[in-house]
């Protein structure tokens, strides 16, 4: 299984997940440049990444600017044709912004960047410390999105306290029912706030990425309820 | 326009400096070139004040790989085949009017002081300064700046990952922003700010040239006044987007080997990096300004001479490789413009549509060239004597110890700092390994390598008002205590000296005394000055700040996995004070906040056992004979015990000792202390390492409780509350107004 990694300009994650999926998780990394269109080393087992940071200076609107950059189209095509896309926080905007999810991230509720360690759990109740790092990342959409969602278990993520508890003190952000991260119908793309590339490594003192990465992209199959 | 003694004082400029301009000249500058002078020969560009005093500092030796002042930044080697590069710089005047612009675009500027050598910045700090906390004025700058360092900060992409924050009345009307930034480079990948090569062409890149800014070089070397709103063009306005383009291209460009200089263009723009690198170079330049890219019509030469728009760089190529260069510019989307080549003659001409605008000697424009170099008058400030007449026994050893202690620990200046610091992206660029496991000093790693860099920023100004000399010795070694601490090996400095107007002998006997005492401190624990700035004119109507000059030092771990962390372990570890207890009060939060007393001396210290203090910690370090280091500061013992429980929710229980008053044991600042835990198991072992070091064994570690002297004083879950909420107590009236201003 081969990882792309897409540079906007701007990007400022890009490096930190390459050495994440190169370093700590000994994974087949390569970078690709926003001009560029060129997937056809990918195949659909394989997996895109779209990083956190600011693509094109969060300009006009964040993720509104990279989504019409050459490679978008292409990693659109990707997904779908059924390829793995990741967007990690700008990663998420740029998604949301290229309609592969549905939603958008608004400004925090408190109106601040905040960058700390929060807990979030997964669909199996499996706890996770993740960094976040985000002045837009207040999951919105309407309630019949956000019902539909629910019902085909697209909430990938939701913020809890250090006991797994959904709390409104434990949501950052002031997301819409606590959403950290989604994924689409289909299961192949998928968007979160938080930075688990922040927290692959040991000398950082927090590894809970790594499971994170591994049971979203590298499981043998995807869980399916 | 004629040009006359009263045009260069409306330029800032005396009229003995008009007089030597001329003289230089061989003719009357015309206003171009005045404007120019006026410029270079800032205190900000020229350092005219203050060089004869900076250069009795150490700048050699150790690990250093370019002498102190010779580029934008200094850079040490760390092994490897890699250097470190740091600096620490001011945007004080810019944030006192625009606290949100002069913050971003100081942060901005430092990270291009170091990717114009060719390095990568890995990790920003800074030092700020506020008046109360209580006053609207202060939250309004408060915020402002937190929002520009987080805005610039977190878009460029690279971790604030420590600093500190003083709130004190004196620096109501002139709060102080230094911005430091540290980086990696590869040994022979470094650039220097030099033009050489005649004929070899002048490249300008990056942001087009607008009106903002223009004298902000000569606006910062002037005291803070009422009409100094209206000097509002004279703040930059800073794009992180396009700072971010700009690091990427200048590192990618570098590796086509077609760069023979390159300087950004900071204070005073397009002239001073001209005039800095071909003075570099003893050669020339020959510019044409109206090729430099402008963002409104009509610029006039001084304008466009003068100009801080910020993200600019000029860059010297190899003549014939210009494609190569201008081929990294376009992949990043980057305006590159020919605007002139290098000459061999040392002159500066510069050319608007053909006419000759201004002709100037680059070598006369410099420091250590021909800027002028002043011999200040000083005399011990009056205050002294207040200082003096400090008696400690008139202060009553307090009652109830508790109730003071709560006090304490919701001071602006020692309670949490998370509101401010969670609004920085702290973990980008996955190297900080100190937002998990916190050290005196942030560490972070060197990717590719097993080293770790030690970082931190200190500097506290009331020592330093009380005895300057002193005061900045205990800034030198509290900076080094932290990197101690941490485990880590302390290699250099570089400093921001933050003053008043140098005008006035007394605040010019403070720089004076500063200098000499960081200039023996750095001595005694070898770490060389390699660069900084001096801030001078940090002054209104009411008076100077106190003397400020923050320390920002950087230290080495060979090994990143040997770090020392602050917080405890388990219930049960014994707790130890290295170095002497001492029956001092003075200068502490507790005298100056709690008791209201303005005048005491600056607290106890002795350079030869701090330096005592710091090898055996080290030792102890590397022998694995502690498990926590926190070093002994602002608010005293008390503090430090809090601060060792806080993120690991362990408590501690402690005895105090007879042989001094219980507040000064409690909240006393004597320097050269460190808390330490012990296992144990390790108890006599660890005595017996320590020799005739001082120390005092006081308690032990507890799953929560806090107790001192038998007296429960409650939960470090309690305390730790107080601590993390009191500054957004007093930030809850000034949010709720702005979330009612964005509806």
């Amino acid at each position: 299984m081969k990882f792309g990694v897409v540079v906007f300009p701007g990007s400022n994650c890009d490096r930190d997940m390459q050495d994440a999926l190169a370093d700590d998780l000994n994974l087949d990394v390569s970078m690709l440049w926003h001009k560029d269109k060129d997937l056809s080393r990918f195949n659909t087992e394989d997996c895109i990444i779209l990083p956190g940071g600011f693509s094109f200076g969060d300009y006009l609107r964040c993720g509104a600017i990279a989504r019409f950059s050459p490679m978008m189209q292409s990693v659109v095509e990707f997904a779908n044709a059924g390829g793995k896309v990741l967007g990690v926080c700008n990663g998420f905007q740029v998604l949301c912004e290229s309609a592969l999810l549905p939603g958008a991230l608004l400004r925090n509720e408190n109106q601040q960047f905040v960058c700390k360690n929060v807990f979030i759990k997964d669909q199996e109740d499996n706890l996770f410390k993740i960094p976040v790092a985000h002045g837009e990342g207040r999951y919105y959409a309407d309630e019949t999105t956000l019902n539909e969602l629910e019902a085909n278990d697209q909430v990938i993520f939701r913020y809890c306290d250090e006991n797994g508890k959904i709390t409104a003190s434990a949501n950052p952000n002031g997301a819409l029912r606590n959403i950290a991260g989604i994924c689409n119908k289909n299961r192949n793309v998928f968007g979160m706030m938080p930075h688990p590339e922040r927290a692959c490594s040991e000398v950082l003192g927090n590894t809970d990425g790594r499971a994170i990465i591994k049971n979203l992209l590298l499981a043998e199959q995807l869980v399916i309820q | 326009m004629e040009v006359t003694v009263k045009t260069a004082r409306q330029l800032r400029l005396t009229e003995q400096e008009f007089e030597l301009i001329t003289q230089k000249l061989g003719r009357t500058p015309n206003f171009n070139e005045l404007c120019a002078f006026s410029a270079m020969w800032s205190e900000h560009c020229s350092y005219k004040n203050s060089i004869k005093w900076l250069k009795t500092l150490p700048r050699e030796g150790g690990r250093m790989l370019v002498k102190a002042g010779e580029e934008n930044a200094g850079l040490m080697d760390i092994g490897d085949g890699l250097g470190v590069v740091f600096k620490i710089e001011s945007h004080n005047h810019p944030s006192a009017i625009e606290p949100f612009q002069g913050a971003a675009t100081g942060v901005g500027g430092i990270h291009r002081d170091i990717f114009t050598m060719g390095a990568r910045p890995i990790a920003a700090l800074n030092s700020l300064r506020f008046g109360n906390l209580e006053e609207d004025k202060t939250q309004h700058l408060l915020s402002g700046v937190v929002h520009g360092i987080g805005h610039y900060g977190n878009c460029f992409g690279v971790p604030t990952v420590g600093g500190e924050i003083y709130f004190d009345q004196c620096y109501h009307t002139n709060p102080l922003v230094n911005a430091m930034s540290v980086g990696i480079v590869k040994a022979g990948e470094t650039v220097s700010a030099i033009a050489s090569g005649k004929g070899n062409p002048v490249m300008f890149v990056g942001s087009a040239t607008g009106k903002d800014g223009i004298g902000g070089a000569s606006f910062a070397s002037a005291d803070i006044t009422a009409e100094s709103t209206q000097d509002l063009p004279a703040v930059q306005v800073g794009d992180p987007f396009q700072e971010k383009k700009l690091l990427e291209a200048c590192l990618e460009v570098i590796q086509t080997g077609a760069v023979v200089g390159m300087q950004d263009m900071g204070a005073a723009g397009i002239i001073c990096s001209t005039a800095e690198m071909s003075a570099k170079g003893e050669a020339g330049m020959r510019i044409d300004l109206d090729k430099v890219p402008a963002r409104q019509s009509n610029m006039k030469a001084w304008e466009l001479l003068l100009s801080e728009s910020q993200e600019r760089m000029l860059l010297v190529a190899e003549k014939g490789r210009e494609d190569e260069v201008q081929k990294v510019f376009d992949k990043w989307d980057l305006p590159c413009s020919m605007i002139g080549e290098v000459t061999d003659d040392g002159i500066l001409n510069f050319y608007m549509h053909g006419e000759l605008e201004a002709s100037l000697p680059a070598h006369e424009l410099v420091l250590g060239g021909g800027a002028p170099q002043y011999d200040r008058e000083y005399r011990e400030p009056a205050y002294f004597a207040e200082i003096k007449k400090f008696d400690p026994s008139k202060i009553e050893v307090p009652g109830n110890f508790k109730i003071i202690a709560e006090q304490i620990i919701r001071l602006p200046s020692i309670a949490s700092k998370r509101w401010i610091y969670t609004q920085y992206d702290s973990m980008v660029g996955t190297v900080n390994s100190s937002t998990n496991l916190p050290s005196d000093a942030a560490i972070v790693r060197v990717k590719g390598t097993t080293k770790g860099i030690a970082v931190t920023t200190d500097c506290n100004s009331r020592y330093v008002y009380a005895d300057p000399y002193k005061g900045a010795m205990i800034a030198v070694s509290e900076a080094a205590r932290n990197i101690v601490c941490s485990g880590g090996q302390p290699v250099g400095v570089t400093n921001c000296l933050n003053f008043g107007n140098p005008y006035d002998p007394e605040v010019y006997y403070q720089f004076v005394q500063a200098v000499k005492g960081m200039g023996e401190a750095c001595l005694k624990f070898d770490t060389p000055v390699t660069g900084g700035n001096v801030s001078f004119y940090n002054q209104n109507p009411d008076g100077p700040v106190y003397p400020t000059p923050t320390i920002g030092m950087v230290g080495l771990l060979e090994n990143i996995d040997h770090k020392m962390t602050l917080g405890y372990r388990s219930e049960g570890d014994l707790l130890y004070v290295l170095g002497e207890m001492t029956n001092d009060i003075n200068c502490s939060e507790y005298l100056h906040k709690i008791c209201g007393v303005a005048f005491s001396p600056a607290p106890h210290f002795d350079l030869d056992d701090e330096h005592k203090l710091q090898q055996k910690t080290l030792e102890l370090i590397s022998q694995n004979m502690i498990l926590s280091a926190h070093d002994v500061s602002e608010g005293g013992l008390f503090v430090t015990l809090c601060e060792s429980g806080f993120n690991c929710e362990l408590g501690f229980s402690v005895i105090t000792n007879n042989s001094c008053r219980k507040d000064a044991w409690l909240f006393g600042e004597g320097q050269s202390r460190i808390l330490v835990s012990v296992e144990l198991e390790k108890v006599s072992e660890f005595e017996n390492a320590l020799g005739d070091l001082p120390f005092e064994k006081i308690g032990v570690v507890t799953t929560g409780e806090m107790v001192i002297d038998g007296d429960f004083w409650g939960t470090i879950d309690w305390w730790k509350e107080e601590y993390d909420t009191a500054i957004e107590n007093y930030l809850a009236k000034e949010q709720a107004g702005s979330a009612l201003i964005s509806i």
